[in-house]
């Protein structure tokens, strides 16, 4: 019995890797930590009621965002651990499969669990405050969608400790995905990982696109509506596109590991490349769907810093919208050298090339906005100018790959490493954090401290900058992506070294920013008016952190920059205010059905992983009984007391 | 006002339609797998088959799941349905271009 138990725990459990027996102390040691806290200050019901069961928006979004910090925390070790075992040649820090197995994680840990959830985090706490209304259409939904993507990141996460970690790439090609190349459970965390928490994603898509269509306050058209609940709608678009191709392409994987088909096997008329073709077709569409919020970030930003109306309203519109349908026909420059007919490539390289033009246009919108504004240097501001050289010469390097020639040159070596980094950093993470930045106040009632986060404005920076330019020139001397360790004759010793220490400069600023957020929660200065950034769109209209319904009265939009043009009324003397009528307030009731469901499929997961399908049975017939009982529950919903709006309204500082 | 009496305001389809539908959904699917598990058709004839029963899926899909006749603004299923025709058709036709490269 007990030889069974060892024998079983040897493979079940990662073992050997002195840095994973470190991490599983630590894991343990903060699971304690906070169990221990919670059961000390008991704050178990609080944290059900109010956080796990929640199906407010604001809530949800605040999860996400911590969720989102706590993956850039695991995929940024990862980096650095690589950047540590490339900095000198013939190392031995990190072994061939370890190393596989990092930068497989990394790659699928900041797209899939940092990328996307910090996205949907801003989504979250952004769009309904922007457009109005008093939540997201279906807010069981979304909290069933944030627990869903919360438990695929664990399970994913999980492979760490246990089973072993996913080793084929971020995006697991077959044949080296199969089960002859890489049998155990670790392919399979990567399928069900991302498998769960893509239809947490499909869901979110579907989601925003009622809000935005359906919720906006009365007069405020699509015309009128800000840009980044624009670029909402163009990501989520894209996703409800994109994602079902991603759910079936892996489906079918798991099919080939799990029941022996042959999609994409090398024999029994498989073929593998097909499953690059679908796989770039989610892939692709996948890099606008994060990007373009970004953008509408940038837009808000710069408007409010540059105290300008946005330059090119409509163009930007137009931009978004066609970068949201032409992102479905650019996929095959993924893979020019697979090797495929002229016509092909040539199609391919110039759908690529051309979906630079509405990129390009936004770029220049930007910058008219900018000229002649009165421009104040705040962090929001500061991100989105560091933005624009950064994405510029990152667009510029992605027109060099699109040239399909020149691709069979640059095709998976360094050279598209630092590319693809400087558009998803430059682009994606500098747009988040802008917009972090700007709306933290609105979330939580304080700015973030100036000065700390410009120490970490100036080492994410300098530090991209030292970071990925070697990589540069690196592709040019030959290294190719994915190699663990290099000889002393090839001459990229000092460039990958130079590489190495700006990653770290990089992690110096994560650290100042922990640092920032920390210290700011108690010094950090309190945002008092609601509008602290003299800002221009609807979230700013109403108190700091917004109450649980948002607006005490639903506004009444007149103009584009609805909030503006009452500030100017107001100082103007034009103003006429409207009679306050306020009305008991209809609200969603909390539900615990979401966090027990995602659980439910945790355990699908799970049991697939391994092979254990009486696990995966249970997990099925519990999601099932977990729908049934959402069907026949009637009693979802509130009213709010007008006595109780009105008291929390005088509580916020309005009278009303 | 309930949120039951909420969803009651408009008709999404009885019983009988999306058990229909959902039979109609198996039989659709399970000709293709029976027809090549059993090798009973020659290579083309067998692909065509297949593409048939996936766009009368498709169509099946449409009309009872989708309630594609339904709404107050048939624009907007219009110009939707458009969209999601061009990216099928994109996906389908682009995979079998790209994916013919080792038949020239």
């Amino acid at each position: 019995m007990w030889e069974d138990i060892k024998e079983f725990a040897s493979t079940f459990f990662v073992t050997g890797d002195p840095l994973i027996y470190g991490a599983d102390v630590s894991i343990v040691l903060t699971i304690l930590a906070i169990v221990f806290v919670l059961t000390k200050y008991k704050k178990w019901g609080w944290l059900w009621r109010e956080w796990l069961t929640t199906v407010d928006h604001k809530r949800i979004g605040i999860m996400y965002l911590i969720s989102s910090l706590l993956m850039l925390f695991r995929g940024g070790v990862d980096a650095l651990l690589m950047r540590l075992q490339l900095a000198f040649p013939n190392l031995e820090f990190l072994h061939a499969d370890h190393y596989n197995a990092i930068f497989t994680t990394h790659g699928t840990i900041m797209i899939l669990f940092m990328a996307m959830p910090m996205m949907f985090g801003l989504f979250n706490m952004v769009v309904p405050l922007q457009i109005g209304a008093r939540d997201v259409a279906f807010p069981f939904l979304n909290a069933l969608s944030f627990w869903l993507f919360f438990l695929g990141a664990m399970l994913f996460n999980l492979s760490f400790v246990i089973g072993g970690s996913p080793d084929a790439g971020w995006l697991s090609y077959p044949p080296l995905s199969q089960n002859d190349f890489s049998p155990g459970p670790g392919q399979n965390f990567w399928i069900w990982g991302i498998q769960i928490s893509g239809i947490g994603s499909l869901a979110t898509g579907i989601n925003f696109i009622v809000t935005i269509l359906k919720m906006r306050a009365p007069g405020m058209t699509l015309s009128k509506m800000p840009l980044f609940s624009w670029s909402v709608l163009s990501s989520s678009i894209m996703i409800i596109f994109a994602f079902p191709i991603l759910t079936v392409t892996i489906a079918l994987l798991f099919l080939d590991r799990f029941a022996g088909a042959h999609f994409f096997t090398m024999d029994g008329g498989g073929n593998p490349m097909m499953y690059l073709n679908l796989i770039w077709m989610w892939g692709h569409p996948e890099v606008y769907i994060v990007v373009v919020p970004a953008f509408g970030i940038f837009s808000e930003v710069v408007a409010t810093f540059s105290r300008k109306r946005i330059f090119g309203y409509k163009s930007m519109v137009w931009a978004m919208m066609v970068i949201a349908i032409a992102s479905f026909f650019t996929w095959a420059h993924h893979f020019f050298t697979m090797g495929t007919s002229a016509s092909v490539i040539a199609f391919f390289a110039i759908s690529t090339m051309v979906i630079a033009i509405p990129t390009g246009v936004k770029v220049f919108n930007w910058l008219f906005t900018m000229f002649r504004g009165r421009i104040s240097f705040k962090q929001p501001m500061l991100w989105t100018i560091a933005f624009i050289p950064c994405f510029l010469v990152g667009g510029a390097t992605g027109v060099m790959l699109a040239v399909a020639p020149a691709d069979y040159q640059y095709h998976n070596s360094y050279f598209l490493i630092a590319h693809f980094h400087q558009v998803l950093i430059g682009g994606v993470v500098f747009g988040y954090l802008a917009g972090i930045y700007y709306w933290w106040p609105k979330l939580f009632g304080f700015k973030l401290d100036e000065k700390l986060g410009r120490w970490g404005f100036w080492f994410w920076n300098i530090g991209f900058y030292i970071c990925f330019m070697p990589q540069y020139a690196l592709g040019f001397m030959g290294m190719t992506r994915r190699y663990y360790t290099y000889g002393w004759d090839r001459g990229w010793e000092d460039l990958n070294l130079v590489s190495t220490v700006g990653a770290f400069m990089m992690g110096i600023g994560f650290i100042f920013q922990v640092w920032q957020i920390t210290y700011s929660i108690k010094h950090g200065e309190r945002d008092t008016t609601g509008d602290p950034w003299d800002a221009r769109t609807l979230e700013w209209s109403i108190p700091s952190p917004a109450p649980f319904y948002n607006f005490a009265t639903v506004p009444q939009v007149k103009e584009a920059d609805d909030w503006w043009a009452t500030k100017q009324a107001k100082a103007n003397g034009t103003y006429k205010p409207e009679p306050v009528h306020l009305e008991p307030i209809h609200m969603p009731k909390n539900s615990g059905i979401p966090i027990v469901m995602s659980t439910f499929w945790f355990l699908i997961g799970f049991g697939l992983t391994f092979g254990w399908v009486w696990m995966a049975v249970i997990g099925f017939i519990g999601v099932a009984v977990c729908m049934w009982v959402r069907s026949f529950q009637y009693d979802t919903d509130y009213y709010v007391p007008v006595d109780e709006v009105r008291r929390t309204e005088a509580s916020l500082g309005r009278v009303l | 006002m309930t949120q039951h009496q909420n969803h009651g305001d408009h008709n999404h389809g009885s019983l009988k339609s999306y058990v229909i539908g959902f039979i109609l959904s198996i039989v659709l699917t399970i000709i293709p797998l029976v027809l090549v598990m059993n090798q009973m058709m020659e290579k083309t004839a067998l692909v065509i088959t297949i593409m048939v029963m996936a766009i009368l899926q498709f169509v099946v899909q449409l009309f009872f799941f989708m309630h594609i006749r339904e709404g107050e603004k048939p624009r907007y299923n219009v110009q939707t349905l458009i969209l999601g025709l061009v990216i099928v058709f994109t996906i389908v036709a682009g995979s079998i271009w790209i994916m013919m490269f080792n038949k020239y």
